[in-house]
C-alpha cells in the first residue's frame, strides 16, 4: 500500500524530517507517537502534498505509483485522505456543494459520471448517520461556526463521502470530550474495509484504545526511533517518551 | 502551486485574453453621425429622434451646464483625458441602407441570438420581456402587447417620448436632473436609447423585464436613458445586461437610470455587467461611468439595487436611494470583480428622509492582479427620519499581492433616534483554505470559483434564479488563473 524510503522534508529551509523509512500494508492501522516537534504533522503533510514543505530526498511508493509526482487533488483521487489537525472554514460555501464538488472531481479522475443532485443528497444522508451529523451542520458553510468536536465529527463525514484507502488522522482526538471522541472512532471503524489501511497521529492511548493499532511508532527528531506493537503505546501512556531517548543515547 | 510570478502572469493573461465570450463585431450597416460635441450635434440627434421641441430644450440647457463644469477628481480612479471631440454621439444599426430591406437586419438578429438573447419571442427564455439596444438605438422590444394587455408599458425611451410624452415629461430628470452631476449634465445632452417602463397602479408585472445593451460602432459612445415608474402598489423586476466587443479604444458608457417607487410599490432592480473590460495589459475597455438612482416617493414603498459588476475598464457608480416615502425600504447588494488592470470605484448612496425608513447595504468587492477596487458609500439620515435604520457591511477579498482594495465609508446623520451599524472586513483566500479543497480531490481552479462565488453567495441570492446561475460562471471565469 505505502512504502516510505528515506523521506527527508524541510519547511522554509529548515529540515524537519530527517530520514523517515516506513511500510504501511492494506488494512493495517499504525499509530504515530511522539512529542510536539518530533515531525508527525510534517509528515503527514509531506504525504498529502502540502505545498510549504519541500521534499529533499527519498521516496513514497503508494499502490505502486510515486506518489510526490502527484498533485495534492491527485493524490486524493488515488485514495488518500487527512483528517486535518485544525480544519479550515470556508465562510459561503455550503457542505453540500462542496462535498459534491469533491466526488464528482474524483468521479471524474476515475472517467465515471457525475452524481445527480438526487444521488449525491441521498449518499449525504446515510453517511451523515454513521458519524451522527445533524443535519443542519450539513447546510451550513464548510467548517463555519463549528465547535472544535463538531469539525472533527465533520472530518470523519468527509472520508465517509470519499471513501479513502488510506486515510491519515492527525490529532482527530485533540479537543474531542469522551462521547465525541467515541462516536468519531465508532465512526471510524464502521467505515473501515478491509483493505484501508490508516495512520493515526496522536499523544494519547484513549483514541487507540477503540482504534487498535497494529503497530506503533515513535518519532523523535525526524526520524523513527521505535517501533512495536500495541503494548507500546501503553507504555508510552504510563512512563512517556524520556525512558526512549535514553534508550537511544546509551 | 508555487509558481513563480511570471508563469502566474501567463496564465492570468491567457485567461483574460480566451475568456471574454462577447469581443465579436457585428457586420451590420451602421449610420454614424460625425464625430464631435456641440449644439448642432445636439440638434442633429433630437432630430433623428424627431423628438418634441421641450425635449430639445431639456438636452440643449444640459449641454449648456455641462461646458460649465470640469470632471471631477475625487474618486480612486486614474482615468486617461477624455477627448470629448474624438467621439461620435449616436450610431444606428437599423438605419436602412438606400433601397434596402424594410425589416430588421438579420445580423442584428443573429447578434444577439448569440448573445444569448433571442429576439423572437417563441424562442425567447420562459417569463422574461426584452427591449435589446444596441449602439444608440433600440432593436426590438419583446412582449410588448402582452404587457400592454396588462396596461403596462416597456418600450424604448424614444418610443415613449412619442407616444407617451406626457409620462416621459413628468418624470425625465425627476430622479437625477440635469445638474445632478458632470455626467448626468453630458448624458442629458446627448442620451439616445435606453427603456422606459410604467406598471399602473395595483399591477404586478408577471414577467421579468430586462434591456440587454450592446455597443458594436467604433469610436462611438453609448449614453443609455432608462425610466422606470411604479405606481401605488406595482410590482416590477427588471435585470439589464451588457457586452462591447474587443478593442484598443476605450469606449465611454455613461447612463441615468431613474425609478421612481410610488406608495407600497416595489421595484427590484438587477445589473449583470459584462462590458469589455480591457486586455491583460490594461489596454482597451469601456468606461462605464453611471449613474442610478431611485426615488422612494411613496410610503411603505420598496427598492432593491443588486449589481453584478465584471466588465469595463472602469467602473465608476454608485446606484442610490432617497428614502421619502414613511417605512420605505431600500436595498443595496453588490458584487465588484476587478482583474488584470481594471478599476472601480463602486457603492451607494442611502438618503434617509422618511421616517422608520430602513436600508442595507452589502457590498463585496474582489480584487486580482494589478486592479484598484473601492467601496463608497454614503448613509445620509435627515433630520425629520426617526426611527431610520442601516445596516451596512462592506467585504473585500484580496487574490494577489498587486492589487488593491479601500473602502470609503460617509456616514451623515442628523436624527438621534437613527441607529446605524457599519461593518467592514479584508480578507485573502488562504492557501489553507486551497490546500483544504485540493486535499479533498478539488483542482486549484474550481476551488477558487468555489471560495469566491461563496463568498458572493449573498448577493448573487438576489438575482433572479436563471441569472444567478449565469452570475456565478461569469465570477468563476473572470478570475480564473487570477490565483496562482
Amino acid at each position: 500500500m505505502l512504502e516510505i524510503k528515506d523521506l527527508h522534508a524541510s519547511i522554509n529551509g529548515k529540515e524537519i524530517l530527517k530520514g523517515i523509512n516506513l511500510t504501511i500494508k492494506d488494512g493495517e492501522v499504525h499509530a504515530l507517537m511522539g512529542q510536539n516537534g518530533a515531525g508527525k504533522s510534517t509528515l503527514s503533510n509531506v504525504l498529502v502534498g502540502h505545498p510549504a514543505y519541500e521534499v529533499t530526498q527519498g521516496s513514497i511508493i503508494f499502490n505502486g505509483k510515486d506518489l510526490l509526482a502527484l498533485k495534492p487533488e491527485e493524490r486524493a483521487h488515488e485514495g488518500i485522505f487527512m483528517s486535518f489537525q485544525t480544519p479550515v472554514e470556508i465562510p459561503g460555501v455550503s457542505m453540500v456543494n462542496f462535498m459534491r464538488a469533491a466526488v464528482n472531481a474524483k468521479r471524474k479522475y476515475l472517467g465515471e459520471e457525475p452524481l445527480t443532485a438526487g444521488e449525491f443528497l441521498k449518499i449525504m444522508r446515510e453517511k451523515r448517520k454513521i458519524v451522527e451529523l445533524d443535519n443542519k451542520l450539513a447546510n451550513r458553510s464548510v467548517n463555519e461556526g463549528f465547535s472544535g468536536g463538531e469539525k472533527k465529527r465533520n472530518e470523519i463525514f468527509q472520508m465517509a463521502m470519499l471513501e479513502p484507502t488510506f486515510a491519515i488522522l492527525d490529532e482527530t482526538d485533540s479537543g474531542l470530550d469522551v462521547d465525541a471522541l467515541r462516536i468519531v472512532a465508532d465512526g471510524f471503524n464502521k467505515l473501515r474495509k478491509e483493505n484501508t489501511s490508516a495512520m493515526v497521529i496522536t499523544h494519547y492511548q484513549r483514541l487507540l484504545d477503540y482504534l487498535k493499532p497494529d503497530i506503533v511508532h515513535v518519532l523523535l527528531n525526524g526520524k523513527i526511533v521505535k517501533t512495536g506493537g500495541p503494548e507500546l503505546a501503553l507504555e508510552i501512556e504510563n512512563r512517556g517518551f524520556d525512558w526512549i531517548k535514553a534508550e537511544i543515547e546509551a | 502551486m508555487e509558481k513563480t510570478d511570471q508563469e502566474k502572469n501567463k496564465l492570468v493573461r491567457e485567461v483574460a485574453d480566451r475568456k471574454y465570450e462577447y469581443g465579436f463585431t457585428t457586420d451590420v450597416h451602421t449610420d454614424i453621425i460625425d464625430k464631435g460635441l456641440n449644439e448642432e450635434v445636439i440638434r442633429l440627434i433630437s432630430a433623428r429622434k424627431e423628438e418634441p421641441e421641450w425635449l430639445l430644450e431639456f438636452r440643449l440647457k444640459a449641454y449648456r451646464y455641462w461646458l460649465t463644469l470640469d470632471m471631477p477628481t475625487w474618486p480612486h480612479l486614474q482615468i486617461p483625458e477624455i477627448d470629448y471631440q474624438a467621439i461620435s454621439y449616436y450610431a444606428d444599426p437599423t438605419a436602412k441602407k438606400k433601397d434596402g430591406p424594410k425589416e430588421i437586419d438579420p445580423e442584428l438578429m443573429k447578434t444577439f441570438d448569440k448573445l444569448g438573447i433571442p429576439l423572437e419571442e417563441r424562442l425567447a427564455l420562459s417569463g422574461t420581456a426584452v427591449d435589446a439596444v444596441m449602439d444608440s438605438v433600440s432593436v426590438k422590444t419583446t412582449f410588448k402587447e402582452t404587457l400592454r394587455e396588462k396596461g403596462i408599458i416597456f418600450c424604448s425611451i424614444s418610443e415613449a417620448v412619442k407616444e407617451h410624452p406626457d409620462l416621459v415629461k413628468q418624470y425625465l430628470g425627476s430622479v437625477v436632473p440635469y445638474r445632478d452631476n458632470y455626467f448626468a449634465a453630458l448624458n442629458s445632452a446627448v442620451f439616445s436609447d435606453g427603456s422606459f417602463v410604467y406598471i399602473p397602479k395595483g399591477v404586478r408585472c408577471p414577467m421579468e423585464l430586462s434591456t440587454y445593451f450592446r455597443i458594436n460602432a467604433a469610436n462611438t459612445g453609448q449614453f443609455e436613458r432608462t425610466l422606470i415608474v411604479a405606481d401605488d402598489g406595482a410590482y416590477v423586476s427588471y435585470l439589464e445586461g451588457c457586452t462591447a466587443p474587443m478593442r484598443d479604444e476605450n469606449q465611454l458608457h455613461a447612463a441615468i437610470v431613474e425609478i421612481v417607487v410610488n406608495e407600497q410599490a416595489e421595484v427590484k432592480y438587477s445589473t449583470v455587467q459584462n462590458w469589455y473590460p480591457g486586455d491583460s495589459e490594461g489596454k482597451g475597455g469601456v468606461y462605464n461611468f453611471v449613474t442610478k438612482r431611485g426615488h422612494l416617493r411613496g410610503a411603505d414603498s420598496k427598492l432593491s439595487w443588486t449589481q453584478v459588476e465584471t466588465g469595463s475598464a472602469i467602473t465608476w457608480k454608485y446606484p442610490s436611494c432617497v428614502l421619502s416615502g414613511d417605512n420605505s425600504q431600500a436595498e443595496f447588494y453588490s458584487v465588484a470583480v476587478t482583474n488584470n488592470y481594471q478599476q472601480a470605484d463602486t457603492g451607494t448612496k442611502m438618503i434617509h428622509i422618511g421616517k422608520n425608513t430602513k436600508s442595507t447595504i452589502i457590498s463585496k468587492g474582489i480584487s486580482a492582479g494589478k486592479s484598484q477596487n473601492s467601496y463608497r458609500g454614503l448613509v445620509k439620515v435627515d433630520a425629520r427620519a426617526d426611527g431610520a435604520r442601516n445596516y451596512s457591511s462592506c467585504d473585500s477579498l484580496l487574490l494577489s499581492s498587486t492589487c488593491g482594495a479601500h473602502t470609503f465609508p460617509y456616514i451623515d446623520v442628523k436624527n438621534d433616534t437613527a441607529i446605524v451599524e457599519h461593518e467592514a472586513t479584508t480578507s485573502k483566500i488562504s492557501e489553507e483554505q486551497l490546500f483544504y479543497c485540493n486535499q479533498r480531490g478539488i483542482p486549484a481552479e474550481e476551488a477558487v470559483g468555489l471560495i469566491v462565488n461563496g463568498y458572493a453567495k449573498d448577493v448573487l441570492n438576489k438575482l433572479p434564479m436563471e441569472f444567478a446561475v449565469e452570475a456565478q460562471k461569469l465570477l468563476s471565469v473572470s478570475l480564473e488563473g487570477s490565483v496562482g
